[in-house]
């Protein structure tokens, strides 16, 4: 049996949650083969068979793979099914859209963001808002599951693995790319980021969002990160939602400033290694969850807080 | 133009979901039910597709007990013509949820097909994708905008670090993300007036479909609870302890 990992990439670099899906893969001390599909992402695959443990790795390039469509990807994925009895990947906006559909196509259930993995095919996983863990216990021929990446350590860079080039199935043409947007920032990816700045409703407009955050998260080389309320707001953009339905996160700090800390938002930061939060509110519930509280109006201290960092 | 809105019944969000005392499963036994909130914008989606003139129908339906007769009411109020309940007892996996759907999409016939993107209580955020992949129809998910032109369905989808657009060949499945509109307020003349709608009731077992769990759960806990720490009084003593104890920001 041999395990594959959909590994997720930008064209050109390699996303570094396929380090952490690599290391969850070795819990079946089986081969683990990575697939790059796409339209010559040669960076990324040479990435990918550098990462130990790594045995093989599957380029696949086609036109049509350039968007890496999750139809498209599905249907590649299938193709090549029936060497594998895992398949794998972290759990983001593009596994999540495209490895549920290898599942049906199978006809195998599938497991969502696994925390861990226990012996034959048993997973942890949260439910209810991470509120609940449950155990389940898949018996099906083959394993489909997205990892909770913050919960592997990567595996490192030292791998050779060989390279292989396998032909793409036909385009889905029923679903045609049309563009995107990404948000262009100077800051680090907000689910890779050692510190992340986080601000809720109290910031009360776009415009203190920014003044009042920025500078702190641009002195720390922090990501900004938002509330749901403070998205909805329109303080702050829909892509940098941290919580249940958006971005979950686990920097080494955390500050959470303004924020109430409804358990929606805290499922996304709660794995964090060290939290501040700083709320007027002595009774707001994020002071539970923090290892730091600072009662005080964030007007005032947040820019105390900024001049006082190196 | 026809479109086919799925809606669960899930506990409240605001509810903090309880563990049978041997771990065996939650319990929820009177506890506040609902529509899964993100539905309830794939409700909305279509309703205005169809204030729109461009939907002449929008039926919802709903997997489970005779209980879930509430949020298809919630649907037929929203403004949905009418309301398909497949009955069971049985609880449901997303897998066997996308292949009585597709069921229903046999007999039905939509040109489109809502879901929301997840539901709150198991997370799972797959039965869309699923439904896609058996009907092979092209999928839209995380959708928070929505056009429609002809036979084209114009997509924009939230994903990590933006958004990117697709345009998917009808029929389609769409998921819905929360940005995607703002659900209306039912009004309670709009509440007694969907009682004159039809819900028709199907017995899961006239699908022919083999329901059984294909995931067993083998017991659920509590997860370990982040500790509270402690209050500082300043800006100086916060920093002290992320130097001192935590040896960041040196």
């Amino acid at each position: 049996m041999t395990i594959l990992i959909l590994a997720e990439h930008d064209g050109v670099q390699l996303n570094p949650s396929v380090q952490q899906a690599v290391t969850a893969a070795k819990a079946w001390n089986s081969a683990i083969h990575v697939l790059v599909a796409g339209n010559g992402a040669d960076a990324a695959t040479k990435q990918a068979a550098s990462i130990h443990g790594v045995e093989g790795v599957i380029q696949v390039n086609a036109s049509h793979l350039e968007n890496l469509i999750a139809e498209d990807v599905a249907n590649l994925i299938v193709s090549i099914s029936k060497d594998y009895s895992v398949i794998l990947a972290a759990h983001s906006s593009f596994s999540k859209n495209a490895l549920p559909r290898v599942a049906a196509l199978l006809d195998v259930a599938m497991i969502s963001d696994v925390l861990e993995i226990k012996a034959n095919n048993t997973y942890v996983r949260s439910i209810y808002a991470g509120n609940v863990l449950t155990t389940v216990l898949s018996s099906d021929a083959v394993q489909v599951l997205t990892i909770h990446g913050s919960n592997f350590n990567a595996a490192a860079l030292t791998g050779n693995a060989t390279i292989a080039l396998v032909d793409a199935p036909p385009a889905f043409d029923k679903t045609q790319w049309k563009s995107e947007i990404r948000s262009q920032s100077d800051r680090p990816a907000l689910s890779s980021a050692k510190i992340v700045v986080s601000g809720g409703r109290s910031l009360g407009s776009a415009e203190h969002f920014e003044k009042v955050l920025s500078p702190l998260a641009s002195k720390l080389g922090a990501a900004l990160g938002a509330t749901r309320a403070a998205v909805d707001a329109g303080y702050a953009p829909n892509d940098i939602q941290v919580g249940q339905t958006g971005v979950v996160v686990a920097p080494e700090l955390y500050i959470a400033v303004g924020v109430s800390g409804a358990i929606q938002h805290t499922y996304g930061m709660r794995d964090s290694k060290v939290v501040v939060a700083i709320n007027q509110d002595p009774d707001a519930p994020i002071f539970q969850v923090a290892d730091y509280g600072l009662v005080a109006d964030l007007f005032d201290v947040v820019p105390a807080l900024t001049a006082a960092i190196q | 133009m026809k479109i086919l809105v799925a809606v669960k019944r899930v506990v409240d969000y605001n509810v903090k979901v309880r563990i049978k005392p041997d771990g065996s499963d939650v319990d929820i036994v009177g506890v506040k039910m609902g529509i899964n909130p993100f539905d309830e914008n794939a409700i909305e989606e279509a309703i205005r597709l169809k204030e729109k003139g461009l939907a002449t129908e929008v039926i919802a339906v709903s997997l489970g007990g005779s209980a879930n007769q509430d949020v298809l009411r919630h649907a037929l109020a929203m403004g949905a013509d009418r309301a398909i309940l497949i009955e069971t007892d049985v609880d449901l996996q997303p897998l066997v949820v996308a292949k009585l759907l597709k069921a229903i999409v046999e007999r039905e016939k939509p040109d489109l097909i809502l879901l929301g993107k997840q539901a709150i209580d198991d997370d799972a955020g797959q039965t869309g994708q699923m439904l896609a992949a058996l009907l092979d129809y092209p999928q839209g998910t995380f959708a928070s905008a929505i056009e429609i032109e002809a036979n084209t369905l114009t997509v924009t989808r939230e994903v990590d670090g933006g958004t990117e657009t697709l345009a998917l060949t009808l029929p389609a499945v769409v998921t819905a993300d929360l940005r995607l509109n703002e659900p209306r307020f039912v009004k309670l003349p709009n509440l007694m007036m969907a009682r004159k709608k039809p819900i028709e009731a199907i017995n899961v077992t006239a699908l022919g479909i083999a329901i059984e769990p294909r995931l067993k759960l083998i017991q659920v806990a509590e997860p370990a609870v982040r500790k509270a720490g402690i209050k500082v009084g300043s800006v100086e003593e916060l920093l002290n302890k992320l130097r001192t104890h935590e040896g960041i920001l040196v």
